[in-house]
């Protein structure tokens, strides 16, 4: 006889111990501590503050270590502890020009003031499993050169001077920007809600779309103007002072793509800037992320809409991990009502097609 | 009949500027009804920036197009909303795109593209649409069997025919038509300007026509406008102008095809 | 968590009641009273991530979350019935965040959030159903685009539903969707009903309760106010017609229900129960039976 099934709630629990059991392990290997994650895992941390929108790497190194090292998992669970943190304000807008600047370079000029900065790169390494590593070596202690607190000029900055590269949005323009974790997003964005949604879209697929455009798909001719990586100031207004009040620092990669540009109706032929920040260490992710603003500006400046990485609704809608992995993961949810809609329907055409053919049949004979 | 009935659409001034750039200037004209109208001139002359400012699809930046609806009341087409300027789109007036692809929903049956507009307006009785659909399948020489087809399955001139019915179900009074001929094979042009001098002959329709090509302004138009630089350099009853063109630049277009 | 300090510790613990705070609750009601103001007007808010994930009923559980209260009875169901894992799972957060009763019976509830199905008892007055809503744009299928459908909606340009409807008679005889079957809301707005079979649309139609619509991931809400007017697209001659099933529920004999196919052994065996569980465990109680019973 059947009986409808009961007990989710059981096995809602027990999957749930089974869980934390797998995500344990042996436990005779020593329990992961989050200063381990923090300090040798560093990238996985800075990727799930930025895509989690939530720079606190504590925080984040909890969730990497609860999600079990999946990083889409780890940036959900920071971005839905986020959610339900008060909004104090907003900062001052971060003044790049005066990062502590741990690496810097640029593709365009040869030597320029502040020089190139190679810093803690992977780019010169060749990629060699190293055994000493897996056998917990420690490493050399490195050449650091004393900080300076000079500002170092961005390159934007250089070509501005003569007119060359246009110059950045005006903050005079739109004093109170957009705020897409506050406001619902809207089509078409404005250039500043449309950075924010970009700055903690997912990595891949923002490679991909950049990617895409250097292969033709809305080809944008970029030069890396500059990446730097370092420390910035965050102050913020309070009414009662007449100074901004500094919160601290945070680590922050930013990229400036250079971009070719024949001028329009509106512009003179000069460089566009494609641009990209990013919290912590995440060159790859800045990179990409400037050349996807680069190309999600056709609109703005007159070029044909032609490649998928132009189309703002296609990129913007889809650049979100935490709402991408949860709209296909959902599809393990039951279905059964929807299901049982559509085998009703094509048994019924199937009875359809069959009469139909009994007729032929009929007909024939 | 043009001498009594006043003009279908009156435009004035019409400019349009792409940044620096003229897309058209100081184009005036009045279009009577049961008229066509044919502007020719090469490519990048204006007649296309002229084409998708008057049929509402671009807007202007300077001049004004007026309408006379079914009311006679003549309306300024910038002063109007943008729901009225779409629903005069898609009953009162029919555009034909050169690319049956852009006009055409190359993913639903041939019935379908035809039925569309019907159901825009409130039509909800499907037996209803589809003998309407059918009947000017009928009229256009699409076979009553190419119903349930998708135009993806036709033949260029029978796509552009399937436009053409599309366009016409809700008995527009005016149709725009942007090189109705072009991309088509010589024999299937001549049958497609019989096929659409029959139709506008017999609903009595207005029609604008962009071509290049001086014999389909020949065969359809009454009256025709010359371009060039975005300017109208000389305008008046196509045999007047094809026979004995005025401006040096048309008596060069006239003199450059071969006189049939 | 050792690295944590306590304080944090704390902060991480306690939550406001509902799990959002006051503000976003304030934000996501103005949103639902414009919905409501505006039957069937798919209205943007700022939809916030919840712990659960996108495409699993966080708009539905933000619309709870805000228009719940301290005595409010709640009942959560998934598919029709209360103990799907979702469904569980959506009911234990909220008898974890506010603490309110719950109940599977439908007609003992205030508030209740569904997924693909509308209960079969009768709502009445006082009631609110909550439906989760994954796509909540009727036309995002026949126009993906956001700016255009959204032209779409405030011209009534329409037309392009019906040749959707139009193209499944001229292929099949009949119209071919069979749920998120779409409706015009009070002459006006078209609308999508959500996943639902399209056997739930007419009890949308005047329904005494009030229905609103949270799409999360899209971050839309939209509502069908008590008693408002909701039809079911179709022809004059191809009128909308909900399934029908050829046999009753086998537990409960009801035969005006949507039912559930349950395959009970590897040889085509298969039988055919409500897929309400609630109502059947209801009749069942009131001595009704069905031929597994008899």
């Amino acid at each position: 006889m059947y009986v409808a099934v009961k007990g989710g709630e059981a096995a809602i629990d027990n999957a749930h111990r089974l869980l934390a059991d797998r995500r344990r392990g042996n436990r005779d290997v020593a329990d992961l501590g989050l200063d381990q994650i923090m300090e040798q895992l560093s990238l996985a941390v800075d990727r799930v503050m930025s895509e989690g929108a939530l720079y606190d790497r504590e925080l984040a190194a909890l969730a990497i270590k609860q999600a079990r090292g999946d990083l889409i998992e780890a940036i959900f669970l920071a971005r839905a502890y986020r959610t339900t943190l008060p909004r104090f304000g907003y900062t001052q807008p971060v003044d790049t020009g005066r990062m502590q600047v741990e690496r810097r370079i640029s593709a365009c000029f040869k030597d320029l003031p502040g020089g190139q900065l190679l810093g803690p790169t992977f780019d010169y390494t060749h990629r060699l499993l190293d055994p000493a590593l897996a056998g917990g070596a420690a490493p050399e202690t490195p050449e650091v050169r004393e900080p300076d607190a000079a500002p170092m000029m961005r390159v934007s900055d250089f070509l501005g001077q003569e007119g060359l590269l246009e110059p950045a949005p005006d903050p005079a323009d739109k004093p109170v920007p957009d705020d897409i974790a506050r406001n619902p997003m809207s089509y078409p964005m404005d250039r500043d809600a449309r950075l924010q949604a970009l700055a903690r879209g997912d990595e891949g697929f923002l490679l991909s779309m950049g990617y895409s455009t250097q292969r033709g798909y809305a080809r944008s001719h970029p030069f890396a103007g500059e990446i730097r990586i370092g420390e910035v100031e965050l102050e913020i207004a309070v009414p009662e002072l007449d100074f901004a009040a500094p919160l601290g620092r945070i680590q922050v990669t930013e990229c400036q793509m250079v971009n070719q540009f024949q001028g329009s109706a509106k512009a003179p032929p000069q460089f566009t800037c494609g641009y990209g920040l990013v919290f912590g260490q995440a060159e790859r992710k800045s990179m990409a992320m400037a050349l996807v603003d680069r190309a999600l500006r056709a609109t703005e400046l007159g070029e044909d809409l032609t490649a998928p990485a132009q189309d703002e609704e296609f990129v913007i809608a889809h650049s979100d991990n935490v709402q991408a992995t949860g709209f296909v993961e959902h599809l393990k949810l039951p279905h059964y009502v929807d299901f049982q809609s559509e085998l009703n329907l094509v048994r019924q055409m199937r009875a359809e097609v069959e009469a139909r053919g009994e007729t032929h049949q009929e007909a024939a004979e | 009949m043009q001498d009594n009935d006043p003009p279908l659409m009156r435009v004035v001034n019409l400019t349009h500027m792409y940044g620096d750039r003229i897309g058209c200037r100081d184009v005036s004209f009045d279009l009577y009804p049961g008229e066509v109208l044919a502007v020719v001139g090469e490519s990048g002359s204006g007649k296309t920036t002229l084409l998708n400012c008057v049929s509402g699809r671009q807007q202007c930046s300077a001049g004004t197009i007026s309408y006379r609806m079914r009311d006679r009341r003549l309306q300024d087409l910038n002063a109007m909303s943008e729901a009225e300027r779409r629903f005069l789109m898609r009953t009162d007036w029919g555009f034909v795109h050169q690319n049956p692809a852009d006009g055409l929903r190359m993913n639903v049956s041939a019935g379908a593209n035809v039925g569309e507009r019907l159901m825009a307006v409130g039509q909800r009785h499907y037996g209803r649409i589809r003998e309407t659909a059918d009947d000017w399948l009928g009229r256009v020489e699409i076979g009553h069997d190419r119903i349930d087809d998708r135009p993806g399955t036709f033949s260029g001139g029978m796509r552009q025919r399937l436009q053409i019915a599309r366009n016409l179900v809700t008995g527009p009074r005016l149709v725009f038509m942007d090189e109705p001929t072009g991309g088509l094979d010589v024999s299937v042009q001549a049958r497609l300007l019989d096929l659409l001098r029959g139709l506008v002959d017999d609903l009595g329709l207005s029609a604008i026509v962009v071509t290049h090509d001086l014999a389909v302004a020949r065969l359809l138009s009454q009256r025709m406008m010359v371009m060039k630089d975005g300017q109208v350099i000389e305008t008046g009853l196509t045999d007047r102008v094809l026979d004995d063109p005025q401006a040096p630049y048309t008596q060069l277009l006239v003199s450059s095809i071969l006189q049939v | 968590m050792n690295s944590l300090d306590a304080g944090r510790e704390q902060v991480i613990a306690t939550y406001n009641f509902a799990y959002l705070d006051e503000q976003t609750k304030r934000m996501i009601r103005r949103a639902i009273l414009k919905s409501i103001a505006v039957p069937g007007y798919q209205v943007p808010f700022a939809s916030r991530e919840m712990p659960m994930p996108y495409g699993w009923g966080t708009g539905g559980v933000q619309v709870t979350a805000a228009i719940i209260g301290p005595d409010d009875r709640l009942k959560v169901i998934d598919q029709g019935a209360d103990d799907t894992t979702n469904a569980i799972s959506i009911r234990k957060f909220f008898e974890r965040t506010t603490g309110v009763e719950t109940t599977t019976l439908t007609a003992d509830a205030s508030i209740i959030q569904t997924r693909h199905r509308i209960p079969e008892t009768p709502l009445t007055a006082g009631q609110i159903l909550v439906f989760q809503v994954p796509i909540p744009e009727p036309l995002r299928f026949l126009e993906p685009r956001e700016t255009e459908t959204r032209t779409m909606h405030a011209l009534e340009e329409y037309g392009v539903m019906h040749v959707k409807l139009y193209e499944d008679i001229a292929r099949h005889g009949h119209i071919a969707t069979t749920y998120a079957y779409p409706v015009k809301v009070e002459g006006r707005y078209v609308t999508d009903p959500s996943p639902t079979p399209k056997f739930d649309n007419p009890k949308m139609h005047r329904n005494p309760a009030l229905q609103l619509f949270g799409a999360g991931r899209e971050m839309r809400i939209y509502a069908i106010p008590p008693w408002t007017e909701v039809v079911s697209l179709d022809f004059e001659d191809h009128p909308f017609e909900v399934q029908a099933f050829e046999r009753p529920c086998a537990l409960c004999g009801a035969d005006d229900v949507f039912l559930d196919e349950v395959i009970t052994d590897d040889r085509g065996g298969r039988m055919f129960v409500c897929s309400d569980t609630d109502h059947c465990n209801t009749r069942q109680a009131e001595g009704h039976a069905g031929e597994q019973e008899a």
